[in-house]
Parts: C-alpha cells; structure tokens; sequence
C-alpha cells in the first residue's frame, strides 16, 4: 500500500476529491450496465411466462366447456 | 468454419453459448476490476509532476480505449448484417450503441474531473476531447435512429448503415480535429509527456484495460440475450426456456 | 420504346428536380433568406463593434452555411417518398447510385451554388475583408458539395420517419464537422494573407471521397426506407 493511512488514502494529498467522484461515477456507470440487462431480462421472462400461463388457462378453459357447449347442439 | 458461421446465426445457439460464456466471464471481469482499481488507486506511487489526480487514468484510459474498439465492433457486426443478413449480427450491432455511449460518457467525465486539478479547468477543446466527445454523438446518433423507427428490422438495417459511414468518417474527423488544434493550441495549456509511463504505472493500466474489455464483452452479451428473447418470445424454444 | 440510358435518365432527374424547385421559388429563397437572418443575429448578439466581428466571420459564414444546408437537406427526398415516385425510382432499370448523385446534385445546385454565389455580400455585412471572398465563395463551392452528399445520407435514412427533422441534425452534424473545420480554416488563412490552396485541396479530397462512397449509403438508405 503506498498510502499510510486511510485518511491519506481518502485525502490523497488534496486530490482525493478529485479521484474517488472519479472512480465512483464510473462505478456508478458499470454497475448500471451490468445490472441493468439482468433487470431487463427477468422482467421480460416474467412477462413471457405470464403470457404463457394466461394461454394455457384459456386453453384448458375452451376445452373444458367445448363438449358441454357444443353437445347440446349436436343432440 | 462455415458450420460455426451458420450456429453463430441461430438464436437459440446463440442464447445458450452466451450464458455459458457470462457464467464465468462476469466474475473474472468483476475480480479484475476490483484488483484493477485497487491497485491503481492504492498500490502505485503518484505521478511526479501531476501527483495523485493520475490515478484517474487507470479509468479514463480503458474507457476511452473500449468506446473507440466498440464503435468498430459495431460496425462490423452492422457490415455482417447488412451484407449476409444475419439476423444476430444486428442484435449485436444494436446492443453496442448503448454501451459504448456509456464508456465515452465515462471517459468524457473523468477527463474533465482530472482536468480540474491538471489544468486548473473542467473543459478545455482540446483535440482528444473534442473527439471523445463527437464519438458520443455518433453513438447517440445511432441510438436515436433506432429509437426513431417502428419497424425494428429497418431501424437495424438504417443503423448498420450509419455505423459504417461512421467508420469511414471516423479517421477524417479525428485526422481534422487533430489538425484544426495544432492551428488554435493554446500556449496556457502544457501536456505532459505521456510516451515515458514507468512499468508500475503501466501494469495496472494494461489490466484495467482487458477488464474494461470483459465489461464491455458481458454487458454486449446480457444486452444480447434480452434483445434475443425480445425478438424470439414466440418461438417454442423461448416458451420453453421460460416455462420449463 | 427502350430506356434511356444512364447519362440522359440523370440529366433527366436533375432537370426534374431543377423544374421542381423552380415552380416553388420559395423553397430556394428559404436557405438564402435564412442565411440573411442568422447572419443578422450574430451582430444583435455579439455586439456591433466591427473588428470583432470581422474577426469571427469566417467561422460565422461557414456555421451559418452549414446550417442552411442541414435544414434543406431533409427535404430532399420528402415528397418523392410521399408521393410514391421514390418506389419508381428504385425500381428503374438505371443503377440508384446514379440516380442519388443527380438528386444531390440538383440539391447541390438550389442551396450550395447559391449560397456561394451570395455569401460575398453577407460576408461584408460582416465586414470580412475583401481578400477573402473569393476563397469563402470557392471553399462554399467545394464544401457545400460535401455537406449535401453527407446531408442526403441522413435524408435517406430518415425520409420513412414521420418526424425526420431534428433527428436528421444529430445523425449528420458530426459528420459536417471536418468540413466545417477546413472552409473555415481557409477563410481564415486568405484573411491573414496565407495561401488558401492547401485548404481547398483538402475540401475537393473530401468532395471527391463523398462522391465515390456517399451514393452507396444513400441508395442502400433509401432502399430501406421504402421497404420499412
């Protein structure tokens, strides 16, 4: 460690200010692009599963009423 | 060779490979970001003339790097769609406008932090600045048209072109930038040598720079997936991905 | 009856397109009246003081140029595509590439020659020395080829989009910028006496580069468009 102490690491002899908003608007930066993908996708994998559910509800619903329906009018 | 070419087209190939490549891809990249800053921020000694405000370089650098590399990626994935319509290499060519728009907004704000305390300023035209800062408009540029359109298989299409006249643009534009600060360089403002960098100084330099490659690598590739399952949610393979 | 051949097909549209324009003179005095009122803002906001300005009008001239070549250049293929006669184009027997540079070219006739041709008397309203005018007209000439070529890529891209207008701006404008740099960098050297032949090379380098290469994006822009 070149830096003595932590307030030194902090202080950076006056350009800490400088460095660290540096560093952590760029962290800021690669946090959003890693993070933001795998929102992205698990928000359109639930929407696709929620696609997916509601047709095979409406599914199981058409052929489940289809005999009685249709029956009546075939007698 | 061809056979690979022909997987390289097929979605679901394409969506399996690249989750196999993330699983072990993001973590090395994280590591080697955190070593990277680390050791750029605390292990090196400062610069003898700009003291400790040199330590941004280990990000403004790699960024910088990394937007200029992406804007060509692009348009070589834009050139292979166009050219063989490959449907992924559009996928790809799109998700790269977003993030190499990031890393020059990334290599833009540090340059201008550390110019503060360098040369007492936070903006100044100098040539490599300005030039960052047209890449940022040709990305936004790229980004905007694609947003423009409905039809998002045109909208690739209009963008692969922009790209490549873009690749053909590029080179003038830094050539004349470059030019037209020789014929204004102010005499208030002294670069430093940049040719002499001491190898303690360049290692962690070199390593941020390859981890800024994975960082854009992951994020091209998660960016893919999603723009994959987007475009492919009726297909049978993605219902079965999500529903099974 | 057989088709023309690719010369007399493009002097046919550039004729076209001269008539066009022609029957709505409007359309051609826009960039010049725009050009007159722009120039009119720069002494309302920089002050009247006359060696200031002369000192900033060369790039003054050429942003202003730039500009009213930017704003007419989104129409070049507007009402074509509106009217369907774009679709004819594309399916014409003559290659597209031809059929873009003649369309460039007339838009090249109606905004760039004009400009250049008065851009003299604007630019000693702005007090520009009188040693330089002949290199502003010139380097307009040259560079207004370029802006118009760069200007229809952005065009073709955007002539599908309902709303073109400001988009057309953030596509095109970095690609203005070396042009940009160079006319006005000539200017500025005929003003201070330099020789201003090595800047005009450059421009007639670009203009020469821009008519190989700028037809192919935007015939390849155009075919997009009317597909999408």
């Amino acid at each position: 460690m070149y830096f003595d102490s932590v307030s030194a690491a902090i202080d950076m002899a006056g350009h800490g200010g400088y460095v660290w908003s540096a560093y952590f608007i760029s962290l800021l930066v690669i946090a959003y692009l890693l993070v933001l993908p795998g929102l992205r996708q698990r928000s359109l994998k639930r929407q696709i599963a929620g696609e997916l559910r509601r047709e095979a509800h409406a599914a199981a619903l058409h052929s489940s009423e289809d005999p009685a329906v249709t029956s009546p009018g075939e007698n | 060779m061809w056979s690979f070419f022909h997987k390289l087209g097929s979605p679901p190939w394409l969506y399996g490979i690249s989750g196999s490549i993330l699983r072990w891809l993001v973590p090395i990249t994280l590591i080697a970001l955190a070593v990277g800053i680390c050791w750029g921020l605390l292990y090196t000694s400062p610069d003898f003339r700009q003291g400790n405000s040199y330590r941004i370089i280990y990000i403004h650098v790699p960024a910088a790097v990394v937007a200029l590399a992406g804007y060509y990626v692009m348009a070589i994935a834009g050139a292979v769609s166009l050219i063989w319509r490959m449907k992924m290499a559009d996928i790809a060519m799109k998700s790269c406008a977003p993030i190499g728009a990031a890393l020059t907004f990334v290599a833009l704000v540090t340059g201008s932090i550390w110019g503060k305390p360098t040369w007492g300023t936070w903006w100044v035209w100098d040539a490599r600045v300005t030039s960052m800062l047209i890449l940022l408009f040709l990305y936004l540029g790229v980004v905007a048209l694609y947003e423009a359109f409905d039809n998002k298989a045109a909208a690739s299409k209009a963008c692969a072109v922009l790209s490549l006249v873009g690749t053909v643009n590029i080179p003038i534009i830094y050539k004349s930038v470059d030019w037209w600060y020789s014929l204004h360089q102010p005499a208030t403002i002294k670069f430093t040598d940049e040719s002499t960098i001491d190898p303690s100084m360049f290692y962690p330099l070199l390593l941020m720079i390859v981890a800024f490659y994975g960082l854009f690598t992951c994020a091209l590739l998660m960016n893919m997936r999603v723009e994959i399952l987007a475009r492919e949610s009726r297909t049978k393979w993605v219902r079965k991905l999500v529903g099974g | 009856m057989s088709a023309p051949s690719t010369f007399r097909f493009c002097a046919r549209l550039v004729r076209r397109q001269l008539v066009l324009a022609v029957r709505r003179p409007l359309e051609i005095g826009n960039p010049l009246l725009f050009f007159a009122m722009v120039v009119a803002l720069f002494p309302l906001g920089l002050g009247p003081a006359p060696d200031q300005l002369a000192r900033f009008a060369p790039g003054i001239l050429w942003i202003i140029a730039l500009l009213a070549n930017l704003l007419s250049s989104d129409a070049v293929f507007r009402s074509d595509f509106d009217d369907g006669s774009l679709e004819q184009l594309l399916l014409a027997p003559q290659p597209l590439y031809a059929a873009a540079l003649s369309y460039i070219f007339a838009h090249w006739l109606i905004t760039g020659v004009l400009l250049a041709l008065v851009s003299p008397l604007f630019a000693g309203m702005l007090g520009l020395p009188g040693n330089a005018m002949l290199t502003l007209a010139l380097s307009l000439l040259l560079g207004s080829g370029v802006l118009s070529l760069i200007g229809g890529i952005g065009a073709s891209l955007t002539v599908g989009l309902k709303r073109g207008g400001m988009l057309i701006s953030l596509l095109i404008l970095p690609f203005y910028m070396p042009v940009l740099i160079f006319g006005s960098a000539a200017v500025q050297a005929a003003v201070t006496g330099a020789d201003a032949g090595p800047y005009l090379a450059i421009l007639g380098a670009m203009l020469s580069l821009a008519i190989a290469l700028a037809p192919l994006a935007i015939a390849a822009g155009l075919r997009i468009s009317v597909d999408a």
